[in-house]
């Protein structure tokens, strides 16, 4: 079923054992991201330690994509420095937008291309970006502040 | 005539399409937008194909001909909604006849009837499409005057134990939905009405899902305006009608301003045409506006009756083929009494999201997530729900295919 190119495995096990889902008490930068058009919402802290990721952790709701990609962007970033995670998260962008003519690099961005499906479902691109969204913003802010 | 739903699937051709690999379209989203029939389709493309020319301008047959079968549209409105036909006013859809009426409230002069200054109340419900709150929400901030609401019970109803303190002297409106797109809630008017009234406020009825699924009278109603979508009523999209009282429009300044509704234009000043034209400005969307009269001629044909009746039947067989299924829960009134054709539901923990995806893989069409209404979602500690809602070409067969549809989500994602 076509179906299954969307929910990989992968992405429901990331769905049912989300990974540093659970707010830090200290962050650097926390924002918080909602999907307008259909209601998921997300809180996401981020710590630095010079121009490295020290530390991703959120707390939301939403569908298995939604949950899955930040869960996913959440193993992948941390311990990264941010400009491999820049480097990660445009991949990641790209992948979104090739309307399925894409399987994605791997090797950087492992779990994350069990979300290539998602590009051949232009209403959920959204839900997929929505905690990259929060990280690109939560990283920003946080390197401002320690700057 | 008795109602036969195969001859009605008939008139709609997309209804014979397939989906996602050959599957039969389960068309249950209508009160996003209806389909339309083959003589709505063919109304608007005989416009343009025969017709067309800017109404009530130019010198020639075409206009004359443009001009007939727009002003035939307005009659045919005004018949259906049991209006007059100057009280008839086409927009481009709901939204904009809700805007017109709140922007042209905060238009009105000292003096004027309709003039709001602070300490004036305006009241709405819970239970609004953002249509029907936010043009409100802002003229209360531009105006000064207080947003007040009805609250919504956990079955759905509204709650009017408290409806002195709502309505009171100080309110100047009173909008609210006649029914709920997301519960299928019908409110009832009668003692809304009463109040506002004896308050001298006047109320605006948000009639986009009641006007396509049932027999209105808006004298019957004696609401003062009243607004529905064209494309939810099997008509065009791009148009939209705003009712309102003979008196009231007179008395209600204008919201756009421009060619056709004026009476007398200098450099420095300018007079208005009267309703309807005075809130019709520029060349209006002609070719939808006689789609929707075709729309609202096909619908009368069926009986309004009928097709409320025909839903109500296919509400009961699907609340109960629902209710039937493990961990769904109904959000919004599971009586059948005072509710429509639109039913919200959680199926455990599947996301709405995930479950309308999986419905879509079978060919069945849902809408998820919070409807634009997302007070009513967050009031009701549901961050998004499924809705299924009916419609004429429905039938039993089409819940059954959702209620398959659920069952075999349930196991997709268990
Ligand atoms: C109750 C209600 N009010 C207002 C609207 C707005 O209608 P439209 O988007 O056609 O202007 C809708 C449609 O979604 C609705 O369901």
């Amino acid at each position: 079923m076509q179906l299954d190119n969307l929910y990989q495995e992968v992405i429901l096990d990331h769905y049912k054992n989300p990974q540093h889902k659970k707010l830090s008490p200290t962050y650097d930068a926390q924002v918080h991201h909602i999907n307008p058009s259909c209601g998921d919402e997300i809180t996401l802290n981020v710590t630095l330690s010079g121009d490295t990721v020290a530390n991703v952790s959120w707390d939301g709701v939403g569908c298995s994509i939604s949950q899955a990609s930040v869960s996913i962007l959440s193993d992948l970033v941390l311990g990264k420095t941010l400009a491999q995670a820049q480097e990660i998260s445009d991949s990641f962008m790209a992948l979104m937008q090739s309307k399925g003519t894409q399987t994605g690099d791997e090797n950087l961005l492992e779990d994350a291309v069990a979300l290539a499906g998602v590009s051949q479902y232009p209403a959920r691109i959204k839900c997929a970006l929505l905690g990259w969204m929060a990280f690109k913003d939560a990283s920003v802010q946080a390197l401002a502040k320690n700057q | 005539m008795s109602f036969n739903a195969g001859a009605v699937i008939a008139d709609f051709p997309i209804l014979s399409r397939t989906v996602r690999d050959g599957k039969r379209l389960v068309y249950l989203d209508s009160g996003a937008t209806s389909q339309k029939p083959t003589e709505v389709i063919d109304a608007e493309s005989n416009f343009y194909r025969m017709h067309n020319a800017a109404v009530h301008r130019g010198a020639h047959q075409l206009a004359e001909e443009a001009t007939d079968a727009y002003e035939g549209a307005r009659s045919i409105v005004a018949q259906f909604l049991g209006a007059s036909v100057n009280e008839i006013i086409f927009t481009k859809s709901a939204t904009e006849s809700l805007n017109l009426v709140a922007y042209a409230m905060g238009n009105a002069p000292a003096g004027n009837r309709f003039q709001l200054k602070s300490g004036d109340e305006i009241v709405i419900t819970e239970m609004e499409h953002h249509a029907n709150l936010i043009p409100w929400q802002q003229l209360a901030a531009r105006t000064g005057a207080t947003l007040k609401w009805f609250e919504v019970t956990p079955e759905g109803r509204l709650d009017l134990s408290n409806i002195d303190s709502i309505i009171t002297s100080k309110t100047k409106v009173v909008a609210l939905t006649h029914q709920s797109n997301v519960l299928g809630t019908i409110n009832p008017l009668s003692e809304i009405v009463k109040r506002a009234h004896a308050a001298g406020g006047v109320v605006v009825l948000d009639a986009c899902q009641s006007v396509p699924h049932m027999p209105i009278n808006v004298k019957e109603l004696e609401v003062d305006f009243l607004t529905f979508s064209g494309h939810k009523a099997v008509g065009p999209t791009g148009v939209g009608i705003l009712w309102g009282r003979e008196d009231l429009l007179s008395e209600l300044p204008p919201f756009l301003t421009g060619g056709s509704m004026i009476e007398n234009v200098t450099m420095t000043s300018a007079t208005w045409a009267k309703a309807p034209k005075k809130f019709e400005a520029g060349v209006p969307n002609m070719a939808q506006a006689v789609g929707l009269g075709a729309a609202l001629t096909y619908l009368n044909r069926i009986g309004m009756d009928q097709i409320f009746s025909h839903e109500k039947a296919l509400t009961k067989y699907g609340m109960s083929a629902l209710l039937e299924i493990p961990d769904l829960s109904i959000v919004g009134p599971t009586d059948l009494e005072m509710r429509g054709g639109t039913l919200s539901f959680t199926v455990g923990d599947i996301h709405p999201h995930d479950l309308g995806q999986y419905l879509d893989s079978q060919g069945v069409a849902v809408r998820t997530g919070h409807h634009c209404a997302w007070p009513l979602t967050r009031k009701l500690g549901v961050p998004a729900t499924t809705r299924a809602s009916f419609y004429l070409y429905n039938t039993n067969a089409d819940i059954d295919a959702l209620v398959d549809g659920i069952r075999n989500a349930q196991k997709y994602f268990g």
